[in-house]
């Protein structure tokens, strides 16, 4: 089946099956390879894309159900302020280490701050708990995410 | 080697060091100092091609340095980047020694070629080690050739010359950037690279500054890194579904049916005669499976929804993790297999002691589940194969697929990939072996990417154990006596990989009597190496048994650990650089030994996270408490404290924050990577034990993904690190601040709820009030 699909603002073509998640679509049809597979069950956030604005798995959001949307990924969310602050931000605090989580974290970090421009820690659990780090970049993602929000970056949960 | 989309690899990289050999060769054995870090120097040199192959603006230097005409200095990281930050580390060594502007280094993975870069894995936190004193040796002997240079161009003596931040600088002012001087500098006769006059440390640059990730900004942007983002022009896409028995074989399929699918292009049964490695997850090569190509990932893994196999399951269906936790209960109970060390009089002391504890310790099986999973690309075309695989042992994996293709190593090409995580799993190399046969079989090139569940019910396991402590202590509550029963794992007689006990496990020759015996059970799980191996383990059980002995002397537990090391304060052994002092642990054969363990080291971590973590001084509330646990592995020494609050309702762990000190010699070559592996290991120490457990049964994994609970933002709590400088050769930092973590988990949470953590995962139903 033949589909076209709005990513990073451009209308794009894949032929696939009609069940075909968008991760697969994006990575193999059109060579978008910054979201990840991980766990192929919405689970982990490695593939975490922006539909509308909101941040969704698409491993688990088939390609026949995006439609007319507009999906931003990893390689688009640049092109926005908020993306492009959080990015600068991950590279400021030295989030990364392996990387392979850090698209989908970027992708949910990014939708947070867009509705949500001063969160707390407890708000930041909220939105990044179901992106997996699998190095437990944690602490850093946090300080990353107020660093992007001009706050604090010292950890200031009560110990 | 086209590629649409080509994660940087080593073939980057081949144009310059053919240059570079053949510059070498030209200059007349110019290639001295590469080669005495390489095994065999002379076959490089012979292997070389051309100059006219070289970019024309491009001068190698030698093997890890090429600096071209714009001053772009590009230095080789030689071994594998699984998340460990080395691609960052290994690079500033050479670059501070170089005098680079770092602002200018481009690194690049150097390709796999032991006989020219030594060593290329990732594992034991040996690269920090091994290559730190050979690495610093390479850039001082780069710098030194463009001094020479310099000093012939303007004819003045080279003590006239000094460098900074890639340049050359004489003493009346003139200068020269290394772009200038780089053709030049390749045609100097390398010096002797054992007389370099290194940097002393206030002199260093580069190293001891905190600097980013070379390929983070590629991360952030989302450009392709990792083995599985590799992408071949004409490439097909496999699964391989093996029997969920280790070691089951495929008898027959419903080949046609899945054949019929949409997508699929072919379906082989795999059935190797060749002996597949296991139980031994660093040997585990390629098994009896199903695999499924077809036109896209996507439905070569939804076909597998519709494969329907008959198995024969062999005889590890017989084997449980239930079924072993009886066995050792029951072997615990008899006399031990063997005897690993005796010290003085063990049972004499007990059976006199004024008080004897016992503990029965347990920790199950564990799975590394890095989160891109197993992967890996192959092109195999006219006899030679040609591999993109995120792996941490790139040159054993290149032996076992030639192996498995029945080709000769020659024809063999590994490109080292990004590894999304590592953790130890990818030093075995199956998943390689798969992705080589199956694009032999369908003479196209192939991407096999195993699905999630495949990836954990098909590792090898950090394995599980068994531990029967005794102690006994004298009328003045002083520890005399202390035995351990290890009940562990084997495959026939020998130890199941990485299930091992040393006869140096502390506290060992700092007790009187002493004894550490083993008995076995034979187990057809594959086992092998994860962050800190074996460590991980021991570290629990004997620094909680240790706990427990500290509570019943009456003892502050800190302070019963720094009194147990005390006969060496009094003389502790002197420095002695890594590589040059007898055996210490962390070693193993053709691996570095660094200094003799030193019980002042240790003291002094542990005193020093007495004072970071205000142990003793801070006022808790009820249900709240610290536990401090120490703990040597690979070089390092690492002491930390945990405090940790239990919700009585439900008895939930909740983490408060860690303070962890170590102790990795004289330098911490970059801070910001030292503090992310060490925030990172600890707080995969607490997820283990929070939750992770891999159970057997019918000689199957049970738990699926789902089941499998990796620690989460909410759970990550803050990590205060801070180092002990020592004037020891710095050492590696991927896993020893893991170990002692847990341990001091959990005897916080004896500290905070009076009760005893004796059995990973911690189960938290016991712990409601």
């Amino acid at each position: 089946m033949s589909y076209t699909i709005n990513v990073n603002g451009t209308p794009r073509t894949v032929d696939v099956d009609a069940d075909t998640p968008l991760l697969w679509a994006l990575r193999d049809s059109l060579d978008l390879k910054g979201s990840k597979f991980g766990c192929g069950m919405g689970l982990c956030g490695a593939c975490t894309v922006h539909i509308n604005g909101t941040a969704v798995r698409s491993c688990i959001t088939p390609v026949s159900a995006v439609g007319t949307s507009n999906v931003t990924t990893i390689e688009g969310i640049g092109a926005s302020e908020t993306g492009k602050r959080v990015q600068d931000a991950w590279l400021k605090v030295d989030v990364v280490q392996c990387g392979y989580c850090q698209a989908g974290q970027i992708m949910s970090a990014t939708a947070l701050l867009n509705n949500n421009h001063k969160p707390t820690d407890k708000d930041i659990d909220d939105a990044m708990s179901g992106n997996l780090c699998r190095c437990a970049t944690y602490v850093r993602i946090r300080a990353a995410i107020k660093q992007a929000a001009g706050l604090p970056t010292t950890d200031t949960r009560e110990v | 080697m086209a590629t649409a989309t080509k994660p940087e690899t080593g073939a980057d990289a081949a144009v310059s060091r053919r240059a570079f050999l053949t510059v070498s060769a030209a200059a007349g054995g110019g290639m001295l100092l590469a080669l005495s870090l390489a095994e065999d120097a002379e076959a490089a040199i012979s292997s070389s091609g051309s100059v006219a192959e070289a970019h024309p603006n491009e001068t190698a230097i030698n093997a890890y340095v090429t600096i071209s005409a714009d001053n772009t200095i590009t230095i080789m990281s030689k071994v594998p980047e699984i998340g460990q930050g080395i691609k960052t580390s290994l690079p500033m060594v050479i670059a501070d020694e170089l005098d680079a502007d770092w602002n200018t280094v481009h690194v690049v993975q150097a390709p796999l070629d032991p006989k020219l870069y030594g060593a290329q894995f990732a594992g034991g936190s040996f690269s920090t080690p091994m290559n730190w004193d050979a690495l610093r040796r390479a850039g001082a002997a780069a710098r030194a050739m463009l001094i020479t240079a310099a000093a012939l161009k303007w004819r003045i003596p080279e003590s006239d010359l000094s460098t900074s931040q890639g340049k050359v600088i004489a003493k009346d002012g003139r200068s020269l950037t290394y772009g200038q001087l780089a053709a030049d500098a390749a045609r100097v006769v390398p010096p002797d690279i054992k007389n370099l006059a290194l940097k002393i440390p206030s002199n260093f640059s580069v190293v001891g500054k905190s600097i980013g990730g070379v390929d983070s900004p590629k991360v952030v942007t989302g450009q392709p890194l990792f083995g599985i983002d590799v992408s071949v022009p004409g490439m097909r896409y496999a699964v391989f579904q093996k029997c969920p028995v280790f070691g089951g074989k495929v008898v027959s399929a419903n080949v046609d049916e899945i054949k019929a699918r949409p997508g699929i292009l072919n379906v082989f049964l795999i059935q190797p005669e060749s002996p597949t490695g296991l139980p031994d997850g660093m040997a585990m090569g390629l098994q009896s499976g199903v695999a499924i190509v077809a036109s896209s990932w996507w439905q070569a893994n939804k076909a597998l929804e519709s494969l329907k196999v008959v198995w024969d399951e062999g005889p590890v269906a017989s084997q449980s993790s239930a079924g072993f936790a009886a066995k050792a209960q029951e072997l615990s109970t008899q006399a031990p297999h063997k005897v690993i060390r005796t010290d003085g009089d063990p049972k004499g002391a007990l059976a006199g002691a004024a008080k004897v504890i016992e503990a029965a310790y347990s920790y199950p099986f564990v799975a590394h589940s890095p989160l891109e999973p197993m992967n890996s690309t192959a092109s195999f075309t006219n006899g030679k194969l040609e591999m993109w695989s995120p792996t941490q042992n790139p040159g054993a994996g290149k032996t076992l697929v030639a192996k498995v293709c029945g080709i000769s190593e020659d024809a063999v090409t590994i490109h080292m990939t990004r590894c999304g995580g590592g953790f130890g799993r990818r030093l075995g190399s199956d998943f390689m072996a798969e992705a080589a046969l199956i694009a032999k079989l369908q003479g196209e090139p192939v991407k096999l990417v195993w699905n999630r569940n495949q990836d954990l019910q098909h590792e090898f396991y950090r394995p599980g154990g068994f531990h029967y402590f005794k102690a006994g202590l004298d009328a003045n509550g002083q520890l005399i006596a202390f035995t351990d029963h290890y009940v562990g794992y084997a495959n026939g007689p020998k130890a199941s990989n990485s299930s091992d006990l040393a006869a140096t496990e502390f506290p060992a020759k700092y007790v009187k009597n002493l004894e550490l015996a083993t008995s076995t059970m034979q187990l057809g799980v594959p086992t092998g190496p994860m962050r800190a191996p074996g460590s991980n383990a021991h570290a629990f059980v004997f620094q909680s048994f240790l706990d427990e002995v500290a509570h019943a002397t009456g003892k502050d537990p800190l302070q019963h650990l720094i009194d147990l090391f005390a006969e060496e304060r009094a003389a502790p052994p002197p420095p002695t650089p890594a590589g040059k002092g007898p055996p210490g642990r962390g070693g193993g054969p053709g691996f570095p030994m660094g200094p003799p363990f030193s019980g002042k080291r240790a003291q002094d971590v542990l005193e020093m996270v007495r004072d970071t973590s205000g142990w003793g001084k801070r006022q808790l509330p009820k249900g709240t408490g610290m536990g401090v646990a120490f703990y040597y592995s690979h070089l390092g020494y690492f002491a930390e404290v945990v405090q940790a609050t239990v919700l009585p309702e439900d008895g939930t762990v909740k983490v408060d924050k860690v303070w962890v000190v170590g102790d990795v010699g004289s330098v911490i070559i970059n801070p910001t990577g030292a503090l992310n592996q060490c925030q990172g290991a600890a707080l995969d120490g607490i997820s283990q034990a929070l939750g992770q457990q891999i159970t057997i049964n019918r000689g199957r994994v049970a738990q699926t993904f789902p089941e499998y609970p990796l620690m989460r933002m909410y759970q990550a709590a803050q990590v205060q690190v801070d180092f002990k400088i020592t004037p020891f050769s710095p050492t590696g930092l991927g896993e020893p601040a893991l170990p002692p973590v847990i341990p001091a988990l959990c005897n916080a949470i004896f500290a905070a709820t009076g009760k005893r953590i004796r059995h990973l995962p911690i189960d938290t139903t016991l712990l409601k009030t």
